[in-house]
Parts: structure tokens; C-alpha cells; sequence
């Protein structure tokens, strides 16, 4: 026991008002599934089970692709676009009226501290809607280059570039609102309609989503709802009615979307995995470098595919910094997701958990050195101590693999040419940080990072208008800014 | 002290033989990244302080204060009235703390000392030539000397920071070297003046520099200039006595003064001690508050603790 | 007198700016001559030499990039009459030199175009830069031969990328020639690798090389084809562009959409602090 221990400091969970059970969100209502399947979202925190949730078949995806493709040709499609951007400023204008509420289930079902899932996911969630909404009706202006005339009536104009049309999404469960407003806010503002299949274990947030689409009034079938496993994502984005896939998570899982779409004319972007390298240089802040290598890798439990997992220190500060590393780790506090003063909660799932172990396990068994600080962890719920490997070197498996867990491999280097080569070298490409004083040095490192996302003494920034996403095999296309919006028009 | 500790000390010594050697030692320190700092500082400040943590934290804030009178203004009966707060801030229940210190003016530190006398809270004085610290050097340390004289057995003094400013550091060393010499037996507090500082680049060497030069504790501001003491300039303090110990073996105090009125700005700097510099500094003899009418908020919150209801102004004293 | 008896051109591959038989030793006859037969071992050495070239192009500056493209049309203009000669149309020749200085101009303007500041709600300078993706592979279109090879290679190498053509089968001998163009044009030696053959043979080696970024199938006519070199690339995630839905306007204003394809976008962030 320290001299200043924080009393307990829980978020009250009586602002949220589970329903025993979640229908699909299909053409404006809740419906049960065809075939009457259905699973459990539990609190990782606790393994308390919260609802239980539909499971969408066949029947259920063709049902909804078929809702999305009426709204879009008769309501979505030919509405102007000052009118669709209404729609979305009402959907932003209640997320942040509920965003309390909303919070707190998101840590409910996802096992985020409430304090991240207050101060980072739903204060973004709102800012994409509101940014998105403010493009549905100047694509002209966002689209790059020529763009041809209009196809429906009544709909975009001359010059205006058209929609897609039918928008499959298939977000994960780290960022599950987040994602969600990644997916649709840019979707319905360039005026296609949406089928969305949240992750199994984190679905509630978008259910709780699909009632404010009904609070706002969107018309019916804008945005459908389905919620299931692997199963269900693969039937939304096979199903031949849809004329969009976006796809967030693994890079396994969407290679096999990349494969699955080929030969269609479906257009494809896909967020996916990564293994950022976090370049810390000896002229670093290093007070500031520290904080940013804590927040690249045990924000949000380290499940985050753009964290920062490996760390590269520079051979000259090597000691100081882990020493920094480490006693700041000390101060971590993990467990219960809602009390205020939590910074890391629980992991998300039992599976993501026995990965976690299974890589780390690996780690000690091919020679790194794994360390954690003294950490009491709940009995009951999945969790995971803050962990660094020192001794990691470009070969071991925890620094190639993406361990999606608050595990951090340190690995030093001499030159900043050593430290570009040794970043860049894995399949992925999705972000990488740069810490030093030196403004020409991070310019010439910037430039030669293969990598979509560079941060640059800071980490683990995101806004509606930077666009993100990777090179390589982390996928794709681009999320945010105007180059989001690019991935939803036929230009 | 270690040998290693002593060695280390005689090389920070040999640090301070010039101007450049100071300058290559101080411009050698990591810089600090203002962006991430503030952010730092504000999620400290998001640290949800409740019941018997909150408790305990009010009454460390309480035997924290430096319990401050510096206007033009004051006069013998007003010092007395705030030295009777500083030993007995809530009258009505005798089961709340003293606080640390009444820190005054040294012409008010005779009157002062008379008050505290016996008491155990300390007796600060401001002095060389507080608050622009333009004087000439001779006039500081009579003023420091003048004021130990009657009593004070804690001096905050000033740098210069125009010395600092355009780099004569051995100047602003000598001068606490100086100071902290005629401070005789009283500890020294070296008020850096961080809202002129302008960046947190120099609040650390500043740090840096006072903590060479033999500050006992490192303060923020007079009070008596518009940016006083924020929660990311103390922090980069904190980090700089931190490391300083690391460095040296020498444990150094720190001030954050002015524009701390609340118990929840309270909170937030002691969730920022704990969490940078360590439960070692959670100490009335290693971190203070300059402060006045954060004393009464406390009182306030601290009534709401035990009764459960919120009070009022009117229920203490003014000073 | 007697007529003289001309020196016939020998039809080679065209890698890392050298142009080399096939390693496999095998031919075809088009025109009355014998074109190089690609195999996939020529697959294999193009990508290396497309590899080994993307550093020194995707680092030059645009200006630069911009002067060799027009260096290109400039020799083309030259040797109009020689691909006369090969059947290609005289104003397809003519499309096919401003193609060329119509991307040319584009090197120094994409990335303001297709980049730029991103306003973001903190302390933070925020900027987002079109990049080269790497080495893209391109199976170019039958017709036209000329315009519509130079219109998938040039939107492919004015952004920094380096290019593996897979040269229709039929219509070689304007893919040739154009290769002695570029030899000649201050292009470095690996930025385009021409291979000429059956694509059917090699664009399954070149979709499933790992150390290709991006796949353009413009030329494949094959539907079938088509998805299972779409399928193939997806191993390691290439950039694909499929064929054209409907047959393409090869004279109309091309959009930036074939240079955009094979780019990526990097988003910097730096915080602003005093």
C-alpha cells in the first residue's frame, strides 16, 4: 500500500439500461433473426453476461442488404445533400447528448477504462459525425479530380461525383463506437447506405447506436445493423447486393475479404493490422518520449493497431530510458474499467487473452527478457500486466507478430539509417513515432518510413480530418479527412 | 552520503565554473515537449479523488500551505490574525491540522515570529528585494540576513531572471550561492518566476541551476506576476527534483505558488507529486503550497467530508 | 544493282534498362520477327530490377522525375515515323507524345492536389504527402498498342513508383520500340521493365510476387483471368486496379485516378509548442 492510495472512484452504471436481448437492425427496427440464433456479450471485466444478442444467417444479411439497397435508391441516394448532411449533425448532436451513457457501455462491453472511452472514443465518435455531415453537400469539393455526371434523379447533380451504393462494414472490437463512426459517418454523407456487422463480443454500442438512427429519424434502412460472428461478416461481404466492402481488423481476415471480393466490382479498403516501431532518438524529451511509449502500447490494453509494440531506443540512452519506462509503468493502474482512475482495463476476450500468453510465453522461451511491474490483478475477467521484453532483436516472434495485448518489445539502435532500416523491416506498415529535437532529423525520418501514420514526439493522435491507414500489409485505403471520403464515391 | 553521491557532487560543482560550462551542462538536459507536458498534466488532472483518499489528501494540503500575506497593505494586526489561522485553521474542530507555514514580508517577520512562537508551524519570509529581484546583491543579503535575524527560519528569494534570460547563469548562481550562505540554519526556497520564463525548456534548467546552487526547494512564482504556478510547470519541477536525487542523493522541496484556490486544483497536484516525483515528496518538508484563499476551500471541503453537507464562506475566518 | 539486304532488329526483353533475350531462350514470331518469349524467371529478375531501382527514383525530386517524362516525350516526338512504320497510327503516335508531357507536368503538382494540410482540432501540425507505393506490375492493354501502353506506364512512374509490363502479346514491337525510347531518355535503368509473351504465362508470378506492391490489370480481357490474378495478389495485400468495366476512351482526359491508384497517403503529425 502506497502513502496516497486512490479510493475507489466508480463511473455509475445506472445511465445505461440494458435490454435482456438485441434483434438485428434491419430496415428502421429491431427484428429477430430468421433463424433464431443468438450468442453473449459479457463484460470481460467480470464475465458477467450483459445481453444476448442476435445471430444474423443468410436470411437476415440478404434481409438487410436488401433494406439498404431500397433506401439508397429511393430515399438516401436521390436526397440532397444539404438534407443527408442534417441527418448526420442530428446523429452527432445526440451521440454527445448520450455520451455518457454511451461511454460507460462501451467499457462494459469492451473492458476500455472509462476514462479513455470518455475523453478519447466518444469525443471522436462525435467529431466524425459532425466533420462527415458538413461534406454531404460539397463532394464536389472533396472529391480529387473529374468526377461524372450524376446517374440518379433527383439525386447528385452535374459535376456532383456519385455514391457507391451499397456499403458492407466490418469493424472490430477494440474501438467499436469509434469504428463504427469511421465506417458510416463518411458513408452517409457521400450518400451510399450501410450494412454494418459490429464485432461479436462488442456489440452493443452499436445497437445502442441504431437506436439514436431511430431517435434522429433517419429514414428507415440508411443504416442496418447486423450482429453475429466471422460467419456473419463473411455472408455481408460475399452477398452480391453490396457494392462496397470496408473491412477493420486482422490482416488474416482481410486477406481473405481481399480474395473473396476479387473479380467482383466491389470496392474494397481494409484497415488491418500493424507492428509500429517507436524510434526514440538520444536528444529525445525524454520525459515526453516516456509518456508517448506508454500511451503507444498500453493505451486502450495495447489493443490497437496502431500501437506503438516496438520500442527503438537509441544504444546511448538505452539505460535511462527503460529506467524512465519502468517507473512509469510502476504507476499504472489497472483494473476495474469503470472506476475514473483506471489506465488500463481489461482485455477484451478469453481468446485475445490466450493470445496474449501464448506470444508472450514465446517471447521468454526464445530469450527475451520480460518484465512487470508489481500489479494486483482482479480474479475474476481477463487480464494482463503491463509487460516489456528487453534483449528483442528484429528475429524474435514478438517483435515481428502483431500480439494486439499491452506487450512492448524494446530494441536499440545506433544510426538513424539503422533505425529507418529496422522500423520498415516487417510486412506491415501501418504507423510509426518519432521522437527527437531535431526537426531536420524527423523531416528525413518521416520521409523514409514506410508507414501511413508518422507521429512525431507525440503518438496515438487521431482526428476527423487526418487521414489514417496503412501501406504494405496493413491494408488500403485511407479513413478521415477528404481521402476518407474518396473510399465511398465512385471517382 | 555515498562516495558515488559525493563524487557526483563535486562534478556538479565543477559544472558551475563559468557561464559555458554551466550552458553546456544546462542546454544538455532533455528538452521538454510543451504539447506533451500540458497533456500529461491534464490527465494527471483527471484523477478522480474521492472519500477517504480525499480525506487524506485534505489534510496533507492542509499541513502543505504557506500560508501567505504579501501585500503593500499588510500590517502587524493582520499578520497576527493569519498566524492564529495558520495554527488553528478551523477553530471549530481541533482535529485540523496546522499548516506548514505564514509566509510574510521580512519587515512583518517580527510580528510574525512573537505570533507563531512554540507553535511548530514554520515562519517564511520573502526577501532579495521580492518580487522583481532587481537589486543590487549586497541589499539581498541584508534583506535575507535581516529577516533570518528576527526569526524566519525559511527564506524565498528570487532569481534574476533577466540574468537568466540572457544567460549569465553564473550570475543567478552566485547568487543563490550567496543567499543560501547568509540563510545561515533557515532553508532556502528559490523562487524561479516560471510565468517569465516563458518555456518549460528553461523552468528545467532554472530548476536545474537553483538545485546546484544549493536550493533547499524550487518555487514558482512571486504571485506578482500574471502566470503564476500551473500544473505542467510543476511537473516539469517535479521531474527535475526527481532526477536531481537521482543524480546527487539530495532530496529538493517544491513550491508551486499563486493561483491555487481550489481543493480540486489541491488534488491535482498532489496526484501529480505522487505520480512523478514520488510518495517521498507527499511531505510538508518536501512540497508546499503558496497559498491564502486555498486554505479556507479546503476547510470548506473538509467540513463537507465529516458533515455531509456543503458550507459556506461565512463559516471561517477571513484570515 | 542489287537491292540491299537489310539489318533486321532483334525483339528483347527490356530489364534494368538493358535489353536482355529471355532466359528461357524461347521466341515467337509476330510481324516477321521473333519476339522475346517472357518466362517467369524474367518475371522474377524484372521485379528485382524494379526493386533496385525505387530508391533512387521514388527519392528524386519531382522536378526531376517531371524533366525525364518530357526527356521521354522529346524522343518520342523523334522516332514518330518509326512507329509509323511498326502500323500505329499516326495520331495514336501523336496522343502517345502528349500523354507523356501532359504526366510529365504532373510530377510537381499531384501532391499538392492530392495532399495537403489536415486541420486538426489541437496543437498539432498535421500533413498528409502522396507517396509511391513500390513496385507495381502491369499487364498493359492490346489497343492501342502505344497510347495505351504509354497511359498505364507513365501515371504508374511519374509518382516515384517503379513498373513490371507484361506487353500484350500481339503487339510487341511498339513495346519494344518504346523501350529503346525510354533507354534513351534519361529514365533510370529498372524504373520500366518491359516483358514481352503470353501474360496468361507470367502475370500469376508476377501477382504472386511478394515483393510487388501493386498490380494493374488494365490489359487482361479475361474476366476469369482477371479475379484469380486479383485473388492471387491479395497474399501480401497488393493495390490492385481492375480492367475497366467498359472499354476505355484512351483519347479522353485521363483524371489523376491511375496515378492515385498506386499511391499512398502518410499522414505526419508534429505537436506546435514554444
Amino acid at each position: 500500500m502506497g502513502l496516497f492510495e486512490y479510493a475507489p472512484a466508480p463511473e455509475s452504471r445506472a445511465v445505461v439500461d440494458l435490454r435482456p436481448s438485441y434483434g438485428l437492425f434491419v430496415d428502421g427496427e429491431f427484428v429477430d433473426p430468421a433463424g433464431g440464433g443468438s450468442f453473449k456479450s459479457v463484460n470481460p471485466a467480470s464475465e458477467e453476461v450483459l445481453a444476448e444478442i442476435a445471430e444474423a444467417g443468410a436470411e437476415d444479411v440478404d434481409r438487410a442488404v436488401r433494406a439498404a439497397r431500397t433506401a439508397y435508391e429511393r430515399v438516401w441516394g436521390p436526397m440532397p445533400g444539404r438534407d443527408r448532411a442534417k441527418y448526420l449533425f442530428r446523429l452527432a448532436r445526440i451521440i454527445q447528448e448520450r455520451s455518457r451513457e454511451l461511454a460507460v457501455l462501451e467499457s462494459i462491453d469492451n473492458g476500455k477504462p472509462i476514462r479513455e472511452s470518455r475523453d478519447v472514443d466518444l469525443p471522436l465518435v462525435a467529431a466524425h459525425f459532425f466533420y462527415y455531415a458538413g461534406w454531404a453537400d460539397k463532394l464536389r469539393y472533396g472529391a480529387f479530380g473529374g468526377t461524372p455526371t450524376g446517374r440518379l434523379s433527383g439525386g447528385p447533380g452535374a459535376g456532383e461525383p456519385r455514391p457507391l451504393g451499397v456499403a458492407a462494414q466490418v469493424i472490430p472490437w477494440n474501438f467499436p463506437l469509434l469504428m463504427l463512426a469511421w465506417k458510416i459517418a463518411p458513408a452517409l454523407a457521400a450518400g451510399n447506405t450501410v450494412v454494418l456487422k459490429p464485432a461479436e463480443t462488442t456489440p452493443l454500442t452499436a445497437l445502442l447506436f441504431a437506436e439514436i438512427c431511430q431517435q434522429a429519424e433517419l429514414p428507415p434502412g440508411v443504416v442496418n445493423i447486423v450482429t453475429g460472428a466471422g460467419e456473419t461478416g463473411r455472408l455481408l461481404v460475399e452477398h452480391p447486393g453490396v457494392d462496397k466492402v470496408a473491412f477493420t481488423g486482422s490482416t488474416e481476415v482481410g486477406r481473405s475479404i481481399a480474395r473473396s471480393v476479387a473479380g467482383s466490382r466491389k470496392r474494397l479498403t481494409l484497415e488491418l493490422g500493424g507492428k509500429a516501431a517507436n524510434i526514440v532518438f538520444d536528444d529525445a524529451p525524454i520525459d515526453q518520449a516516456v509518456e508517448g511509449i506508454v500511451n503507444g502500447i498500453f493505451f486502450n490494453q495495447g489493443h490497437v493497431c496502431c500501437a506503438g509494440s516496438r520500442l527503438l531506443v537509441q544504444e546511448s540512452v538505452y539505460e535511462p530510458v527503460l529506467a524512465s519506462l519502468k517507473r512509469r509503468m510502476a504507476r499504472l493502474r489497472v483494473g476495474d474499467p469503470l472506476d475514473k482512475n483506471t489506465d488500463i482495463g481489461a482485455i477484451n476476450s478469453a481468446a485475445q487473452l490466450d493470445r496474449i500468453r501464448e506470444l508472450s510465453a514465446i517471447g521468454t522461451q526464445e530469450g527475451a527478457e520480460r518484465w512487470s511491474p508489481p500489479c494486483d490483478l482482479p480474479d475474476r475477467g481477463f487480464w494482463f500486466a503491463p509487460t516489456i521484453f528487453t534483449g528483442v532483436t528484429q528475429a524474435h516472434r514478438i517483435a515481428r507478430e502483431e500480439i494486439f495485448g499491452p506487450v512492448l518489445s524494446v530494441l536499440t539502435f545506433r544510426t538513424p539509417a539503422e533505425a529507418v532500416e529496422k522500423a520498415n523491416n516487417t510486412p506491415y506498415g501501418l504507423s510509426a513515432g518519432i521522437w527527437t529535437d531535431k526537426g531536420s532529423r524527423i523531416l528525413w525520418m518521416a520521409d523514409r518510413l514506410r508507414a501511413g501514420v508518422v507521429w512525431a514526439n507525440t503518438f496515438n493522435k487521431f482526428d476527423p480530418t487526418s487521414p489514417f491507414g496503412g501501406y504494405k500489409e496493413s491494408g488500403y485505403g485511407r479513413e478521415g479527412g477528404r481521402h476518407g471520403l474518396e473510399a465511398y464515391l465512385d471517382v | 552520503m555515498t562516495a558515488t553521491t559525493t563524487s557526483a557532487a563535486s562534478d556538479l560543482a565543477e559544472l558551475a565554473r563559468s557561464d559555458a560550462t554551466l550552458r553546456t551542462f544546462l542546454h544538455g538536459l532533455p528538452g521538454v515537449d510543451q504539447v506533451g507536458v500540458e497533456q500529461r498534466a491534464a490527465t494527471l488532472g483527471t484523477r478522480s479523488i474521492k472519500t477517504t483518499a480525499k480525506a487524506w489528501a485534505i489534510d496533507l494540503a492542509i499541513r502543505m500551505v504557506d500560508l501567505t500575506t504579501l501585500e503593500g497593505a499588510d500590517t502587524p494586526g493582520k499578520v497576527r490574525a493569519l498566524s492564529a489561522k495558520a495554527q488553528r485553521p478551523d477553530p471549530a474542530d481541533p482535529s485540523c491540522p496546522a499548516v506548514a507555514a505564514v509566509c510574510v514580508y521580512p519587515s512583518m517577520v517580527p510580528v510574525a515570529a512573537e505570533a507563531l512562537r512554540g507553535s511548530g508551524v514554520h515562519l517564511a519570509s520573502v526577501a532579495t528585494a521580492f518580487p522583481s529581484g532587481q537589486a543590487p546583491l549586497a541589499v539581498k543579503i541584508a534583506d535575507t540576513e535581516a529577516a533570518v535575524a528576527a526569526g524566519a527560519d525559511e527564506i524565498d528569494m528570487v532569481i534574476s531572471r533577466g540574468a537568466f534570460l540572457s544567460g549569465r547563469y553564473r550570475e543567478v548562481y552566485d547568487e543563490i550561492v550567496a543567499v543560501k550562505r547568509a540563510c545561515g540554519p533557515a532553508h532556502l526556497k528559490v523562487i524561479l518566476e516560471t510565468g517569465e520564463l516563458a518555456t518549460y525548456d528553461n523552468v528545467r534548467r532554472a530548476s536545474w541551476l537553483a538545485m546546484l546552487a544549493g536550493a533547499d526547494f524550487i518555487k514558482t512564482s512571486t504571485g506578482k506576476v500574471p502566470v503564476a504556478a500551473t500544473l505542467p510547470v510543476t511537473l516539469v519541477m517535479l521531474e527535475a527534483v526527481r532526477d536531481f536525487r537521482d543524480a546527487t542523493g539530495r532530496q529538493v522541496g517544491v513550491k508551486p505558488a499563486g493561483g491555487i484556490r481550489t481543493t480540486k486544483d489541491a488534488m491535482k497536484y498532489l496526484v501529480t507529486v505522487n505520480e512523478t516525483a514520488g510518495e517521498d515528496w507527499l511531505h510538508p518538508d518536501w512540497f508546499r503550497f503558496g497559498a491564502s484563499s486555498l486554505l479556507n476551500d479546503l476547510l470548506m471541503q473538509r467540513t463537507k467530508l465529516t458533515t455531509g453537507a456543503y458550507s459556506g464562506p461565512d463559516y471561517f475566518t477571513l484570515d | 544493282m542489287s537491292e540491299r539486304v537489310a539489318v533486321r532488329k532483334t525483339y528483347k526483353l527490356f530489364i534494368g534498362g538493358k535489353f536482355p533475350r529471355s532466359e528461357s531462350g524461347r521466341s515467337y514470331p509476330v510481324q516477321n520477327s521473333n519476339v522475346a518469349l517472357a518466362s517467369r524467371k524474367d518475371v522474377r529478375d524484372a521485379v528485382l530490377a524494379a526493386r533496385a531501382a525505387v530508391k533512387g527514383w521514388s527519392g528524386a525530386t519531382p522536378y526531376n522525375r517531371g524533366q525525364v517524362l518530357y526527356r521521354v516525350a522529346e524522343m518520342l516526338e523523334g522516332r514518330r515515323e518509326q512507329f509509323v512504320a511498326l502500323g500505329v497510327g499516326a495520331a495514336e503516335v501523336d496522343e502517345a507524345i502528349d500523354r507523356w508531357v501532359w504526366y510529365a507536368g504532373w510530377a510537381d503538382k499531384l501532391a499538392q492536389v492530392y495532399g495537403g494540410a489536415n486541420p486538426v482540432a489541437g496543437p498539432y501540425f498535421n500533413v498528409s504527402t502522396p507517396e509511391p507505393t513500390g513496385v507495381v506490375g502491369v499487364v498493359a492493354p492490346a489497343e492501342p498498342a502505344l497510347l495505351g501502353l504509354v497511359s498505364v506506364v507513365a501515371p504508374a512512374i511519374v509518382t516515384g513508383n517503379t513498373t513490371v509490363v507484361l506487353v500484350a502479346e500481339d503487339a510487341p514491337l511498339p513495346a519494344i520500340t518504346l523501350a529503346e525510347v525510354l533507354a534513351t531518355s534519361d529514365l533510370p535503368g529498372g524504373v520500366v521493365n518491359l516483358l514481352t509473351g503470353g501474360y496468361a504465362e507470367t502475370a500469376p508470378w508476377l501477382a504472386g510476387h511478394l515483393d510487388v506492391n501493386a498490380l494493374d490489370l488494365t490489359g487482361v480481357g479475361d474476366p476469369e483471368l482477371a479475379g484469380s490474378l486479383e485473388a492471387t495478389a491479395a497474399t501480401n495485400l497488393k493495390r490492385v486496379l481492375r480492367p475497366p468495366a467498359d472499354a476505355p476512351d484512351w483519347y479522353a482526359d485521363p483524371g489523376i485516378g491511375r496515378m492515385t491508384a498506386f499511391l499512398e497517403t502518410k499522414t505526419v503529425w508534429h505537436p506546435k509548442g514554444s
